[in-house]
């Protein structure tokens, strides 16, 4: 390696891209390490949701701070990245979830996020192949869809980062070892190579949380919001090693696109039947139509998962400057774009947007110890 | 071997037609000089090419159900079939 | 009806090569289950023809199919498997459910190769093996023109069944060097196939045959008016009303991937009696090497009685088909960069242009994301860019999203 880097980035899945992007709008020079195709593992197998959440007061911060990034790259996307603003229905089954709708409504609405309460009537106007019956839903209109695998590579591709293709064995904060015996040095580094981020920095805690997708033909308009149940994160995605929830998409081809499955510590990439049914079963319990769709392809992905859901952002336990940007689990499109932007902030000592030290890795192995 | 095909109506865009009993949609329709079977992502009509069933270049509606292959679809009396949508 | 059907014997593909297996199968007293996406058996080369009656073998093998006791299963596509449970999913036009076996058989043949060129997606640019099953299934071609392209010995054998059906054959295009295929013909006397060759070529009196030749591009507005052909270092015309294209077969071998059998050279791996790399699970016919189907029947009759009968002798016959009709490399530079590769999701060439692998380019242009799941574009990437598909995933082939959520439960 002749010219090196100012900064080295390991992997280049979204995040690693978007490190890559917002460290060279600084004006250093970037390399990104990636062993397979650009945007071919975890960012392959997601959904490509823009969307804020609120299961944690610092995962509402990230992921509202990364979806106003979002807003703005919006402009400057091409049309391949098919950025659509098709807003979220989290769908309320019953009184419970209504409860829930309204709770979710006062706190978005109390930290200026823009939001809906939809009734049964507009719900069924809003979305005419749910299933009637349902209680009504709160609307998220800022919410967004996007392709992943394209942005991350439009991503390096702008960031005019030099691309090693190579699978790094080794890293510290000054240079990182490649299989092949090649020796990498840098200013810096960052390890973003999510699931597998441990292999490189042991201390990071992150599993594998294994996920089915399943896409249809093309139905333009079937669907026309993300439409994900309110159980998702409490009832639907509890704390059980394998879970369903109902979580559908319109992509910007017509097709639809169907999740959610979660099966911890998981790491096959095989389709499971039984996952894909109970997937599936969940989703036509909600959009009965869904079953005469020809369905076209299913595949999986590995999300990294942390003990706390929160990424890992900021410097390694062991070694402060080597910098991780790692686990982000199901919300790593959404908060690519603010974890590239804190990486950047860390590295030029700048004061970040949102306060950092909540993602720090150091939070989690402090707390164990 | 040859003998006179016997042909019955289905509607093809809104048309009444005849068509031979037996056929598939796609030799119907071919037969009956209709090309533009559907119309590609970007827009170019298209119409069968593998004739079995592989290349899915031959869908059309049949009965109101998209994305029917014609190449393995039999007409009937009075069906109903939507080209180029 | 049970939601799952149990069998000894379930074999995929009711071609030559299934129907020789299940009948042996079923012949030697085990409970056969015979499955095909087609609405009679028979496969491609074998499909019946409205118009003229089967030939000798196929009567011979449809009526001794038609005698032995074997639960046929038609229009059912087998969209799932797992090879630890013995199962697939399998669905029909109005449900689907599951079937499980004992043994398998795969005979799920082969496709046509097409190699993209300029104008190869016009309304009228037609498989050639297609447009024979488009003339069987009813197509009237009268007095239509009809250039055939491409290479193999389906090329004379599509011309001659067009012609017989009314059709004016304007040129036969082949890409083969005339010295392999002198050798070809002298060679494949030896396994009995002159006679066949004799007869098309009877058949084809005063069409122009040029070999060392082909289509450079397929001209039209909204379908096919006349193809340019190369022929030597001449270019010429001719107007046409269909084209009949077909660069060789490429095999299904979709299932057997999924199934777990070890593939070799882009087929099925098989051992003594068609066994796979797969316990219990055997391969017949094309997917084990294109050979036609003297070859194929002999492999499905081993496949299905389970002994060796001697139908690794078609194994040379095999090697001189692919020696003789392997496209030559000029082929490669066919398309231009704006010519359409992907048809399903309309990628051009330049678009692949510095993708390093099949993923790659899925994940970056959709090519080969489609409905056809890469089924045609596939093949000409094997060529053109030396991609392989490397991984296959349940659906097989699209299938109702019903079907994939409750694969034991028959509905409608």
């Amino acid at each position: 390696m002749s010219a090196s880097a100012d900064v080295i980035v390991i992997g280049a899945g979204i995040v690693g891209a978007a490190c890559a992007d917002a460290i060279a709008r600084d004006g250093l020079k970037v390399a990104v390490i990636e062993s397979g195709a650009i945007g071919g593992g975890t960012t392959a197998a997601c959904m490509g949701h823009i969307v804020v959440m609120d299961d944690s007061e610092a995962q509402f911060a990230l992921t509202r701070y990364s979806s106003g990034l979002w807003h703005q790259l919006a402009a400057e996307l091409p049309s391949e990245a098919e950025f659509t603003q098709a807003g979220t229905l989290w769908v309320a089954s019953g009184e419970e979830e209504m409860a829930e709708a309204r709770r979710k409504h006062a706190y978005y609405g109390k930290r200026g996020v823009d939001t809906e309460i939809l009734d049964a009537r507009a719900l069924a106007e809003a979305e005419p192949n749910l299933r009637p019956g349902l209680a009504g839903a709160l609307r998220v209109p800022r919410d967004s869809v996007v392709y992943p695998p394209w942005i991350a590579r439009w991503l390096v591709e702008r960031s005019g980062a030099r691309v090693i293709h190579g699978e790094a064995v080794a890293a510290s904060g000054t240079e990182v070892r490649l299989r092949d015996g090649t020796v990498c040095p840098a200013g810096a580094v960052v390890n973003a190579t999510g699931v597998w981020a441990p292999r490189l920095t042991s201390s990071l805690q992150i599993q594998p949380r294994k996920g089915h997708l399943l896409i249809t033909d093309r139905y333009p308009g079937f669907l026309r919001h993300q439409l994900v149940e309110l159980g998702y994160l409490k009832s639907a995605h509890g704390h059980g090693s394998e879970s369903v929830a109902m979580n559908l998409q319109p992509r910007a081809t017509g097709q639809i696109l169907i999740g959610s499955s979660r099966q911890l510590g998981v790491d096959s990439s095989e389709i499971e039947e039984h996952m894909l049914q109970r997937m599936l079963q969940r989703a036509m319990e909600y959009v009965p139509g869904l079953g005469q769709l020809p369905a076209t392809r299913a595949w999986t992905g590995l999300r990294p998962c942390s003990p706390d859901n929160l990424p890992y952002i900021g410097p390694a336990a062991e070694d402060s400057s080597l910098l991780i940007a790692a686990g982000h689990e199901g919300l790593g499109i959404t908060t690519s774009l603010a974890t590239g932007t804190l990486i950047a902030d860390l590295l030029l000592k700048r004061r970040p947007a949102i306060p950092a030290a909540p993602y720090f890795p150091g939070r989690v192995h402090a707390a164990s110890h | 071997m040859l003998r006179a095909i016997e042909r019955i109506p289905i509607t093809v865009n809104g048309e009444p037609r005849m068509v031979p009993r037996g056929a598939s949609v796609a030799a119907a329709l071919l037969g009956l000089g209709i090309t533009e079977f559907r119309r590609s992502v970007t827009g170019e009509p298209r119409a069968p090419l593998c004739g079995m069933g592989i290349c899915m270049e031959c869908r059309v509606t049949v009965d109101g159900a998209l994305h029917t292959l014609a190449c393995q679809t039999e007409v009937c009396e009075g069906m109903t079939v939507r080209t180029d949508e | 009806m049970n939601e799952r059907q149990e069998f000894d014997v379930v074999v995929a593909g009711a071609g030559p090569a299934g129907i020789a297996a299940a009948c042996a199968a079923a012949e030697s007293g085990a409970a056969v289950g015979l499955i095909d996406d087609n609405s009679e058996p028979g496969g491609q080369v074998w499909r019946r023809d409205r118009s003229h009656a089967p030939s000798q073998l196929a009567r011979f093998w449809l009526n001794r199919l038609e005698r032995a006791s074997i639960h046929r299963f038609s229009q059912t596509r087998i969209v799932a498997a797992t090879a630890r449970s013995r199962v697939l999913v399998v669905e029909q036009p109005r449900g689907s459910f599951e079937v499980s076996y004992r043994k398998l058989v795969l005979a799920t043949g082969a496709r046509e190769r097409f190699l993209p060129f300029p104008g190869w997606t016009l309304p009228g640019v037609v498989g050639a093996g297609g447009l024979q099953a488009l003339v069987k299934s009813g197509l009237d071609v009268q007095g239509a023109r009809i250039v055939v392209a491409g290479t193999g010995p389906l090329l004379l054998a599509a011309a001659s069944h067009l012609r017989l059906a009314g059709a004016r054959i304007q040129a036969i295009v082949e890409q083969a060097p005339l010295p392999s295929l002198t050798r070809f013909a002298l060679q494949s006397a030896r396994y009995g196939k002159a006679a066949q060759a004799l007869g098309l070529g009877l058949d084809l009196i005063g069409v122009p045959l040029h070999v060392s030749s082909w289509i450079e591009a397929a001209e039209g507005a909204r379908r096919v008016s006349a193809v340019r052909v190369r022929v030597l270092k001449k270019v010429k015309t001719y107007p046409c009303d269909y084209v009949a294209t077909s660069f060789g077969l490429a095999p299904n071998i979709e299932l057997p991937v999924l199934a777990g059998c070890e593939i070799e050279d882009g087929f099925v791996a098989v051992t003594g009696g068609q066994r796979t790399s797969v316990k219990d699970v055997y391969a017949a016919g094309e997917i084990t090497g294109i050979g036609g189907v003297d070859s194929a029947l002999a492999e499905g009759q081993e496949a299905g009685s389970g002994n060796a009968l001697g139908a690794d002798r078609w194994l040379p016959f095999k090697r001189l088909l692919h020696d003789t009709f392997n496209p030559r490399d000029e082929l490669r530079s066919l398309a231009a960069p704006e010519t359409i590769v992907c048809r399903c999701e309309d990628v051009r060439r330049s678009a692949l242009d510095g993708m390093t692998c099949w993923r790659e380019a899925k994940l970056q242009t959709r090519c080969g994301m489609g409905t056809c799941q890469g089924r045609v574009c596939g093949a000409a990437l094997q060529f053109l860019n030396g991609w392989r598909n490397e991984s296959v995933r349940p659906p097989l082939l699209p299938a109702r999203v019903e079907t994939l959520a409750n694969p034991g439960r028959r509905s409608r």
